[in-house]
């Protein structure tokens, strides 16, 4: 069986994930809905690497596959520790809005 | 294009759009948890088992799980007041746009270069199994410690204040 659907599909759909994730890491004031957005575009970089993983000239030797596995979990130690700051933050100052998070600012 | 891409395509965007666009954070939470299905199911879509299943485990298993912790520890579920978009908001959509346009021009102009189509590959998780613990054995490790060392970061950074005085 043959793959019915173009390699451009999938990267135009990864390419649309990446911006709406880009668009809420940038747009929303909480910041755990930032790391929502992040957390998108790190699926969407997967989908590329599985998707070029599929139509590459040596799918058997896996590493695009193995890129998106060590990828995978990387993210989700990113987000422990990203969701353990915004809460360490909270206790600080009492909110997990960024625009009232301005204890740095010069 | 087959009819299941654009369906799979459609509920990962949609639920994508919603998890950044929705006012309640719990909300966005299972928005979230939409998007990363449908994903999960692209990788299916894709002949990536392996990829896919680890996808449902750590992102709808443990990462959602996380995060409508975090919603709920710091009150995330109330309402904010002055709504739930930064004061900057169009300079954000602008780039994201902008972004999009530059990713979106980039891969139509090279869609001719693509392979059409692939056979696929006889791939199963046994050879996954293999690859992991011989050619990929040291990032293994590597990603093991990654991991251990950011569940004792994430405990300590989140830990209390006078508990840490001790």
């Amino acid at each position: 069986m043959m793959a019915t659907t173009p390699l451009g599909g999938y990267l135009l759909v990864a390419a649309l994930l990446f911006a709406i994730g880009l668009a809420g890491a940038l747009l929303r004031r909480n910041a755990i809905l930032v790391l929502i957005g992040i957390e998108l575009m790190l699926n969407a970089a997967n989908l590329n690497l599985v998707a070029f993983w599929r139509y590459g000239p040596h799918p058997e030797a896996l590493t695009g596959m193995m890129f998106a596995i060590f990828s995978i979990a990387v993210a989700a130690a990113e987000a422990a520790v990203g969701l353990g700051l915004v809460i360490s933050i909270y206790r600080h100052s009492n909110t997990a809005e960024l625009d009232k998070i301005s204890r740095m600012k010069g | 294009m087959s009819p299941v891409f654009y369906i799979l395509a459609a509920i990962t965007i949609a639920g994508g759009v919603a998890a950044v666009t929705l006012k309640h954070l719990v909300h966005c939470a299972l928005a979230l948890t939409v998007a990363f299905a449908g994903l999960a199911l692209l990788f299916l879509d894709l002949d990536a088992q392996f990829a896919g299943f680890a996808q449902i485990l750590v992102y709808i298993g443990a990462v959602v799980i996380l995060i409508v912790f975090a919603i709920l520890l710091t009150h995330g579920a109330e309402l904010p007041r002055k709504g739930v978009f930064s004061k900057s908001w169009p300079v954000g959509f602008v780039i994201a746009a902008a972004v999009f346009a530059v990713l979106g021009w980039a891969v139509l102009e090279s869609v001719r270069a693509m392979p059409p189509q692939a056979a696929v590959p006889a791939v199963t998780v046994r050879d996954i199994g293999n690859a992991l613990v011989s050619r990929y054995v040291l990032p293994l490790e590597i990603v093991g410690l990654l991991l251990t060392a950011a569940t004792i970061g994430a405990v300590i950074v989140a830990m209390h204040e006078k508990e840490r005085a001790k």
